[in-house]
């Protein structure tokens, strides 16, 4: 009798296992929703398709901006998954036209239908002066293109420097993120670029920018164990450490060396010097 | 038959001590090892005392174990074997409070009364290890001890008034009695405002104001067995700390606990109780009534603390055993928030404390042994499991900024063993111990984050690396006793080990404004501390009687670097008149210059002092009621002084003249 009440037990535990195990299984067949965390802000219309901008604000800004798109075609209502696209910003100013830093656009997942990139717009717009963004795609051998007008409002805090060298080069420095700081080691990511001409802005490699976060309302204190950013890759964005020992207002100092160590631009702090003459500004 | 005679003779000796233990331990235990301070509101024993409704920090420091560290008129730190509030224990009825503040603006002393207590037990040591971990020893503040009787009512009304800051203080208490019921409850206000130093010079931030309420009642079950309810609520408002750059607008307790307490069980278990208790603390530092800062802030703190304890004392043969089980889960929340000049900027938050979460469990096991009727030996032993958790993820970001391996979760086991000796004879009575004993560092220690210590002028920033703390001791007691004559010597030396202070990183910026760097806990190899103290009583007559007390005390690193707030020589001496219902006393109490102070921890030398008090008493008998008066002054010269345990050096008190009255009926 004992026996059996025990082989029953060790039955009603088997079935019991076999039967979570099953429904496991079941629950587990992925959901991706591709556009988790993103934000429409814009549709680009020609007479094929319309041209869909995400971000995860749902706005662009004078700065760095990441920008995902989906390409819809009018006639199915189908979104593109196989098209080539190429962007370009350019800032009508009364007397020129230029454009900024920019990425390729690349595909995010093979079998998706969202396009990723950035654009990294130097400045803001004004009542006479604006952004607009040309968009060329083509699909199956066919070209078509899109553009139109891109707000572009001034960033509250700074979050772009734009400056010409001891060497003579015109650098763009621009903050990526942290976009959400916390009190804590925040993992730093910067763009450093710099002019070649009105229309080409190529990521500079090698150098670093160095930081050094202070707070100008305490006494202008740092933090510690900062890392200055510098990339892991050629052509990729800078990473580096960025310790935030406290909510409020922050002014990352800045300067940028080459990788022989010449600063071409910023000062460094001491009692005298509170400030250089780049930086970043972050608020929490 | 040589062997025979000898069993025999074992035999005589072993019924003959028993006897003499039956007897010895009917009555008190003549074991002389812990000191206690009578506090006690209730009749006698308070009459007797010189300033009765002075604060329980005043009380305390009659000991010659207990110092205090002063950083203003209130809520004085005690140190104990010179060691402050991570290395000593101090508990209420064996309860564990923490409190909330991160600059140790309020012990726990700070948040009881004297009418709330009736004495006060202090252990040096590991004597002390009874209620949890302690290097220095410990302070245990018992309540009042109403006991089941013959009905009867008992009211009193006290009041008193300082000259020097003006302090008022009134109270009262009412307590009641009878074969299966008593409660006890009482109130006291206190409300003082700058005092003055000598000649004159006041002390701006100085005053205080305090409103305390408890409330004891007890019902009995059966006839060895009673449950007791007990509620102490205090409340302190408008505190100055003229010695810090911040004060405190509020410091609120409520220490609640619940007993129940069987005496004796049977014929084994004399006593056994077991207490459930619960505390809360809320703490708010602010700067708004100072005119000069840098910068306005706010640190609030709160501390919550939930557990029990089990108390049992049973004997075996000629063992008299103590055990007790306990167990404690305190969270400390400190937060920081600065307002920059700019209003438009967002506030500057930190947590100082970042939700720590401290659960203790462990037992304690004493054994005292009889080994004849001059003689017994104790042992101790305790077993402890500490484990911390920090609870909130904004704090542990902040303290990975330093330690990025650091996890939220840190366990500890934590050990204490102790030996005693003693004999008593006649009128001598000496002992020895020594003992081994660990502790845990605090949480500001090890979650402490840019805390600002005014005195070395650094911030601190805590290490949860940080090994135990432990310590060696040896001591020694030697006590004389006659008529006319009592003579006390205690000594004491702690060898500690990974002796835990703040060492300063260069290579770190202090966040707060003007300060000189930042401290990281770390260890020490080892310290060492020495203390020894005198006290004699000489009875020149019926009504005259003198006492000298003397003590010494001398700590100092591996590197033989001084530590802090070590006392030098300090020496009280009184004399005493008391004939019938009138007391009379004029007493001298100073200490000499200091000249091993610890310059690294910021202190300096300290001179000399010596002050004159004075007071006298008397008690009036009508047919209902009963009035004590006494009047007295203190600092009577009015010398301008500080101390080696003055925060920032700020002098202490002038010239101050006082008056108590007590209304019994």
């Amino acid at each position: 009798m004992k026996l059996f009440i025990k082989n029953l037990f060790a039955i009603l535990i088997v079935a019991i296992l076999f039967t979570s195990c099953s429904k496991d299984n079941e629950t587990e067949t992925p959901v991706v929703n591709e556009l988790d965390g993103l934000i429409k802000f814009k549709e680009l219309s020609n007479s094929t398709h319309v041209v869909e901008l995400y971000s995860t604000t749902g706005a662009t800004v004078q700065g760095y901006n990441e920008i995902s798109l989906r390409i819809k075609d009018k006639a199915n209502n189908q979104y593109i998954t196989n098209a080539t696209v190429t962007w370009l910003p350019i800032m009508h100013m009364t007397m020129m036209s230029h454009s900024c830093p920019k990425s390729e656009v690349k595909k995010v997942s093979p079998s998706g239908t969202l396009y990723n990139g950035y654009i990294m717009f130097q400045m803001p717009q004004n009542a006479t002066e604006y952004w607009d963004l040309k968009i060329d795609y083509t699909i199956d051998g066919t070209s078509y293109s899109v553009t139109s007008v891109i707000d572009v409002p001034a960033s509250p805090k700074r979050t772009v420097n734009t400056f010409t060298g001891s060497d003579g080069v015109k650098y763009l420095v621009a903050y990526v993120s942290p976009r959400n700081p916390k009190v804590a080691i925040n993992d730093l990511v910067v763009g450093v670029w710099k002019m070649q001409d009105m229309m080409n802005f190529p990521v500079v490699d090698g150098y670093t920018l160095k930081i050094d976060p202070r707070m100008p309302s305490m006494g202008n204190h740092s933090s510690p164990n900062n890392v200055h950013a510098t990339q892991s890759a050629v052509g990729n964005l800078y990473t580096g450490k960025l310790s935030l020992t406290m909510t409020g207002y922050w002014k990352i100092n800045l300067q940028l060396a080459k990788p022989d160590g010449t600063i071409v631009k910023g000062e460094e702090i001491t009692d005298v010097v509170t400030s250089s003459s780049i930086y970043f500004e972050v608020e929490f | 038959m040589k062997n025979l005679l000898t069993i025999g003779f074992l035999i005589y000796c072993y019924t003959f001590n028993f006897a003499q233990n039956n007897i010895k331990t009917d009555t008190l235990l003549p074991i002389k090892m812990q000191e206690v301070i009578i506090i006690g509101k209730k009749a006698q024993l308070f009459e007797k005392q010189t300033k009765v409704l002075t604060t329980l920090d005043d009380y305390l420091q009659k000991s010659a174990k207990v110092g205090m560290i002063k950083r203003g008129a209130y809520a004085w730190e005690p140190t104990l074997n010179s060691m402050s509030t991570e290395r000593t224990l101090i508990t209420i009825d064996g309860m564990r409070i923490f409190g909330a503040c991160t600059d140790k603006m309020d012990p726990i002393t700070s948040y009881v009364e004297v009418s709330n207590l009736s004495e006060a037990t202090v252990c040096s040591g590991q004597e002390g290890s009874c209620f949890g971990n302690t290097i220095g020893g410990s302070i245990d503040l018992k309540r009042n001890n109403t006991v089941f009787g013959a009905k009867n009512w008992n009211f009193n009304i006290n009041s008193g008034f300082e000259t020097n800051n003006k302090q008022k203080i009134i109270g009262s208490s009412i307590q009641y009695q009878d074969s299966l019921f008593y409660f006890d409850t009482d109130f006291m206000l206190r409300d003082a405002e700058n005092y003055k130093a000598g000649k004159h010079q006041e002390i701006l931030f100085s005053q205080f104001k305090k409103v305390n309420f408890s409330s004891t009642s007890g019902f009995k079950i059966d006839k060895n067995k009673h449950i007791e309810a007990s509620l102490i609520y205090d409340k302190a408002t408008n505190v100055g700390y003229p010695a810090l750059p911040m004060d405190v607008s509020i410091a609120e307790a409520i220490i609640t606990s619940l007993k129940y307490e069987y005496s004796p069980l049977n014929k084994k278990i004399n006593h056994w109780e077991t207490k459930l208790y619960y505390n809360t603390i809320m703490h708010k530092m602010d700067d708004t009534k100072r005119p000069f800062v840098p910068i306005h802030m706010d640190m609030p703190g709160w501390s919550k603390t939930f557990g029990f304890y089990s108390k049992l004392n049973f004997k075996q043969n000629q063992h008299h055993f103590l055990l007790n089980i306990n167990s404690f889960y305190n969270t400390s929340l400190a937060e920081m928030t600065m307002y920059p000049a700019n209003p438009n900027e967002n506030p500057m938050f930190m947590l100082t404390w970042p939700d720590v979460l401290t659960a203790y469990h462990g037992a304690f096991l004493e054994d005292s042994y009889f080994l004849n009727c001059h003689s017994n030996v104790k042992f101790s032993a305790s077993l402890g499991n500490h484990a911390n958790t920090v609870q909130s993820t904004f704090g542990l970001n902040s303290l990975q900024i330093f330690y990025p391996n650091m996890t939220a979760k840190s366990n500890r086991v934590l050990k204490s063993f102790a030996g005693n000796y003693n004999y008593f004879k006649n009128h001598i009575q000496f002992g020895f111990g020594v003992a081994y004993g660990e502790r845990a560092p605090s949480v500001t220690e090890a979650y402490g984050f840019y805390l600002f210590n005014s005195f070395e002028n650094y911030d601190n920033i805590g290490n949860p690396n940080l090994k135990n703390e432990s310590s060696f001791e040896g001591n020694f007691f030697f006590e004389f006793k006659k008529e006319k004559i009592a003579l006390q010597l205690n000594s004491s030396y702690f060898h500690i080990a990974n002796y835990i202070v703040g060492k300063p990183n260069p290579a770190l910026v202090p966040m707060t404004i003007g300060a000189t760097g930042v401290k990281i806990y770390s260890a020490l190899d080892y310290a060492t501390i020495f203390n020894v103290s005198l006290q004699t009583e000489y009875k020149f007559s019926k009504y005259v009687k003198s006492n000298i007390q003397l003590v010494y005390s001398r700590g100092k690193d591996f590197m033989n670097i001084n530590l802090p707030f070590i006392s030098p020589i300090r020496y009280s001496t009184s004399i005493l008149y008391t004939k019938n219902r009138f007391l009379s006393e004029l007493s001298i109490q100073g200490n000499t210059k200091q000249v091993h102070f610890g310059a690294i921890y910021g202190e300096d030398k300290t001179p000399d002092y010596a002050l004159l008090h004075a007071n006298v008493g008397y008690k009036f008998t009508m047919p209902q009621a009963k009035v004590i008066l006494k009047l007295g002054v203190e600092n009577l010269l009015d010398a301008y002084y500080s101390t080696y345990s003055d925060w920032n050096n700020v002098p202490r008190q002038g010239r101050n003249c006082y008056i108590n009255t007590v209304f019994s009926f």
